[in-house]
């Protein structure tokens, strides 16, 4: 029929834009809710060793002020995971300690925000100032220890929580030291990528109320409504059957809606109070007290031959996960997952630690590991070209693992056996990139003036679909009495178009029109278990799942209308719109549809399909940078980035299209702007729009986007995912640009003008 | 304080607090479109028209407003069809957070500007952040939109 690949609308698109009542706080309206806010750590790292709340507890209009001494100190995680989630369990809802500038103190519920800020004055804290850790690279073994208590792991992944290490990681294939031994050329380099604030437009919100039924009803903007169910159940004791998550539209997550890092809070309020909670953060909270990405440094090791041939892959990392564990060793992993296997070397190897320290706590971003490995390791492959003097795509067309290939690393844990990679065309998308950019004129670099160089540079990178072993999806279709379709799935759309996406998916398989298929993905009452959306799983897991519901639809159609009918099945066919029997008699779909859940057929058909994957088949790109230097300054200007992506087929190649340009820019902002700043005290200065600088329309030069589609057999229709595979390249694509441009080799993200121009004048000085 | 304030041509009596803003107001008067994002007058989503300008209503004390035209996306519903079947054909609108801020932006540069360059098109919308779509798209659609070649 022609639904998949066809740049198809986004299904939400125009009530969104029109400005349709859509977002949790459009829809949390008509409660009388009560304000809730909460009173935050002024330091990095403190002992609360009196709180007084007597006096702002009588305010006229407060309803409750809760502190450590009112809740439960059993400790948890918030990290959005499937059970158990392998995320050191070291958070209470409030505790004695508090561990960086943000960190909860007291919860404040009050009829109004002057009433709760009032109260919130008047609440005294005595603390005990302790010194805090905010270099992570004195993290371990610093005579601070952040948790004394030992957290609950689910498993052992190296939590040593009295060294202020939270996770550890090791992924070894051959023999490391010997290949480099044996190598003509080491390069050894280390790199670090910044902490990023993911700087979605709709802040975090969430209200709670308890419904007719006594039911804790939660309205949050996540990524992940089913993990917050578990969460609210098992933190505030409350069963889970007695909670429901409603999702509306969600104005943007990037992988930070992944932890849920406010909703037990009003859940806690309605607890109390038994009366509707709001809490909504601002800006400045939204940066400073959810999540940013993990801070990174990665130290590389090449060993090649002189022709080029990488023989061994060494990286080791410290990761800083700030004051709690969300996602520190599963990020971790990733960084070595989607580098090692990226060249066909001899032994690899990826190890090091995860640490604590007292700042902002770090979890999911976009790329989730992979962006900081990739940064590492293409700046390092592009170093090893200088040295070789080689062009360094040629040094790639000489390494990279091609289609066909096993890999042992590819299946991401050591000990399972190595796969074959199903479907890349990377190496196309190199040679189209090279094209699109104008490589072969314009590597390395073309001065423009005396004082303009312009430079081009590249990198590739890979990323998983879904979670292989672990993530699930199910999907459920109803054939409704009209004759159209409802189509159920639990995956949660935060702009990405998963809910389009899926519904051509369904429509494709169905022989209907996209409008046909109502596509509900809102509350965990009614919609199938699905982890949510992250690990690019919304494509490929949960739209496998959809193919699965949807056959199971048309076989069920024809089997009903067998049994209404009394004519064999093999007499039937059914061609979506209707049913054409043997003697050439036709039946609208919307006849059956009535028939069926009438008296006559008392069958109403509803399918549900399930879906987890063995593996997780890896997307790829091939980003091409060109940036103009301002050699006086050391400004950057992004002139051109050319994308050309393998997602298998592309269902929808517009909002593909976007999502790869958007990814693409948001590692311009890693690349260029984007930066966390903290004062000597630790607190985050960097905390609104006007400090942190996320790229303008102004900022992020032209961005060229092409597809190179592979077959995945295991994918959807051949697909394999897009979201996070998109963000990965554009920082160390721009390092190398630069790098060209000025023989300037920036290693410490952002490229800002000050680290390029100091470059430019110590080269200088030491010539 | 009470004031007198004209919302997509009709004229409303409106109770306000002290210093308060335009956005604010407005939400509470039930323009829940009249975004939030920044408050710090950096991201453009709380853009509303003032006499035809656009405007951020969160950094506009609610008393500017009197004696002008306050215009909401409510108030051109046959301009914001327009644009939003450009935009959604482009596949340039993701989360849609920043939608409204924005369409009313270029809604009001299509008036402003005539024969504009790419260039003055970047320029006059930079104000208007977006995290999700990288801006490429929404120029595809705004050159569509403005007949730009
Ligand atoms: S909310 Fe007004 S500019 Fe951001
Ligand atoms: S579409 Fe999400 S911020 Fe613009």
């Amino acid at each position: 029929m022609g639904y998949v690949g066809k740049g198809i609308k986004k299904i939400d698109g125009m009530g969104l834009i029109k400005g349709a009542s859509s977002y949790t706080e459009d829809i949390a309206l008509g409660h009388n809710y009560l304000t809730v806010k909460l009173l935050r750590s002024p330091h990095a790292f403190a002992r609360i060793k009196n709180i007084n709340t007597t006096i702002a507890s009588k305010i006229e209009g407060i309803e409750c002020i809760l502190t450590y001494k009112d809740v439960t100190d059993k400790r948890f995680t918030l990290a959005g995971q499937s059970f158990p989630e392998p995320s050191p369990h070291d958070r209470r809802i409030l505790g004695e300690y508090v561990r960086y500038v943000g960190d909860e103190v007291a919860i404040i519920a009050g009829t109004d925000e002057e009433t709760v800020l009032k109260a919130m004055k008047l609440i005294k804290v005595d603390y005990e100032i302790l010194e805090p850790v905010l270099d992570f690279e004195k993290a371990i073994d610093h005579k601070s220890i952040i948790h004394t208590e030992k957290p609950y792991t689910s498993f052992n992944y190296g939590n040593e929580h009295m060294r202020n290490i939270a996770a550890q990681d090791l992924l070894v294939e051959g023999d490391v030291e010997k290949e480099l031994a044996k190598s003509d050329v080491v390069i050894e380099h280390s790199y670090h990528t910044q902490a990023q604030i993911h700087g979605m437009m709709e802040n975090y919100i969430a209200v709670t109320y308890m419904d007719f039924q006594d039911r804790m009803n939660i309205i949050s903007s996540t990524q992940i409504p089913f993990h917050v169910r578990r969460h609210v159940s098992k933190i505030l004791d409350i069963p889970r059957s007695k909670i429901k998550v409603i999702k509306p539209r969600v104005g943007g997550g990037f992988g930070g809606k992944q932890t849920a890092p406010m909703e037990i809070y009003p859940a806690l309020v309605t607890k109390v109070t038994g009366k509707p909670a709001k809490l909504v953060y601002n800006r400045k909270e939204t940066h400073t007290c959810t999540t940013t990405r993990h801070e990174m440094k990665l130290t590389v090791k090449l060993g090649a031959t002189k022709d080029g041939i990488i023989n061994a892959v060494d990286i080791h990392g410290l990761s800083n996960t700030g004051a709690y564990g969300e996602h520190a060793w599963t990020v971790f992993s990733v960084v070595g997952q989607k580098t090692l296997p990226m060249y066909r070397a001899k032994a690899r190897r990826f190890y090091g630690e995860v640490v604590y320290t007292n700042m902002t706590t770090a979890g999911a971003f976009r790329g989730y590991g992979a962006t900081q490995g990739t940064f590492a390791l293409e700046s390092a492959v592009n170093e090893l070209a200088k040295k070789l003097d080689m062009d360094s795509s040629v040094i790639r067309e000489k390494n990279l693992v091609k289609q066909g290939e096993v890999n042992p690393t590819l299946n991401s844990f050591v000990g399972e056996k190595s796969i074959v990679l199903d479907s890349s065309t990377l190496d196309e998308c190199i040679t189209r990139g090279k094209e699109m950019i104008g490589w072969d004129k314009k590597y390395p670099m073309q001065k423009i003036s005396p004082t303009k160089a312009r430079g081009v540079g590249m990198a590739v990178t890979m990323q998983g679909s879904g979670i292989h072993g672990i993530d699930t999806a199910s999907a459920t279709l109803k054939l409704n009495d009209d004759g159209f379709y409802t189509l159920l799935v639990g995956v949660s759309d935060m702009g990405q178009g998963c809910d389009t996406v899926v519904a051509q998916m369904a429509a494709e398989i169905l022989c209907v029109p996209v409008s046909k298929i109502i596509v509900n993905s809102t509350d965990t009452d009614v919609n199938p278990y699905d982890p949510g959306a992250y690990a690019s799983s919304g494509t490929y897991v949960t739209g496998n799942a959809v193919i699965k519901a949807a056959n199971l639809m048309v076989e069920k159609i024809v089997g009903g209308a067998s049994k209404i009918l009394n004519i064999p099945e093999e007499d039937i066919e059914f061609n979506g719109e209707s049913l054409l029997l043997k003697d050439g008699k036709e039946i609208s779909l919307d006849e059956i549809a009535y028939r069926l859940v009438a008296y006559e057929g008392q069958n109403q058909i509803i399918t549900t399909g399930t879906w987890g994957g063995h593996t997780s088949p890896p997307p790829f790109i091939a980003g091409f940078a060109e940036v103009e230097v301002d050699l006086e300054t050391g400004k950057v200007e992004m002139i051109d980035y050319a994308a050309v992506v393998d997602c298998g087929t592309v269902i929808n190649p517009n909002l593909a299209r976007i999502q790869v340009e958007g990814g693409v820019a948001q590692g311009i902002g890693l690349a260029l702007f984007e930066d966390i700043k903290y004062d000597a005290k630790g607190k985050m200065i960097s905390d609104t729009f006007m400090q942190y600088k996320i790229p303008s329309r102004c900022d992020v030069g032209e961005i060229r986007v092409e597809f190179k589609p592979s077959f995945e057999h295991t994918g959807p229709f051949g697909a394999k995912s897009i979201g996070e595979v998109v963000i990965n390249t554009s920082a160390p694509a721009i390092a190398d640009a630069v790098a060209n441009a000025t023989g300037v080799r920036v290693r410490t993200l952002p490229i800002t003008p000050e680290k390029v121009l100091m470059g430019i004048l110590n080269t200088k000085h030491s010539n | 304080m009470e004031i007198k304030l004209k919302i997509n041509g009709i004229n409303k009596e409106v109770t306000i607090k002290d210093g308060e803003y335009l956005q604010s107001a407005l939400k509470r008067l039930g323009f829940l479109n009249v975004r939030k994002g920044c408050e710090t007058g950096s991201c453009g989503l709380c853009t509303v028209l003032l006499n035809g300008k656009p405007t951020l209503s969160c950094s506009t004390l609610a008393v500017r407003g009197i004696g002008k035209e306050i215009t909401t996306l409510e108030g051109e519903s046959v301009e914001v069809a327009k644009f939003a079947e450009v935009l959604t054909d482009e596949g340039a609108d993701q989360c849609g957070y920043c939608s409204p801020g924005f369409t009313l932006t270029v809604i009001a540069m299509k008036r402003e500007l005539e024969s504009p360059t790419i260039d003055e098109i970047k320029h006059y919308l930079t104000g208007n952040l977006c995290r999700c779509t990288g801006y490429m798209g929404q120029l595809r659609a705004v050159k569509k939109y403005m007949e730009v070649k």
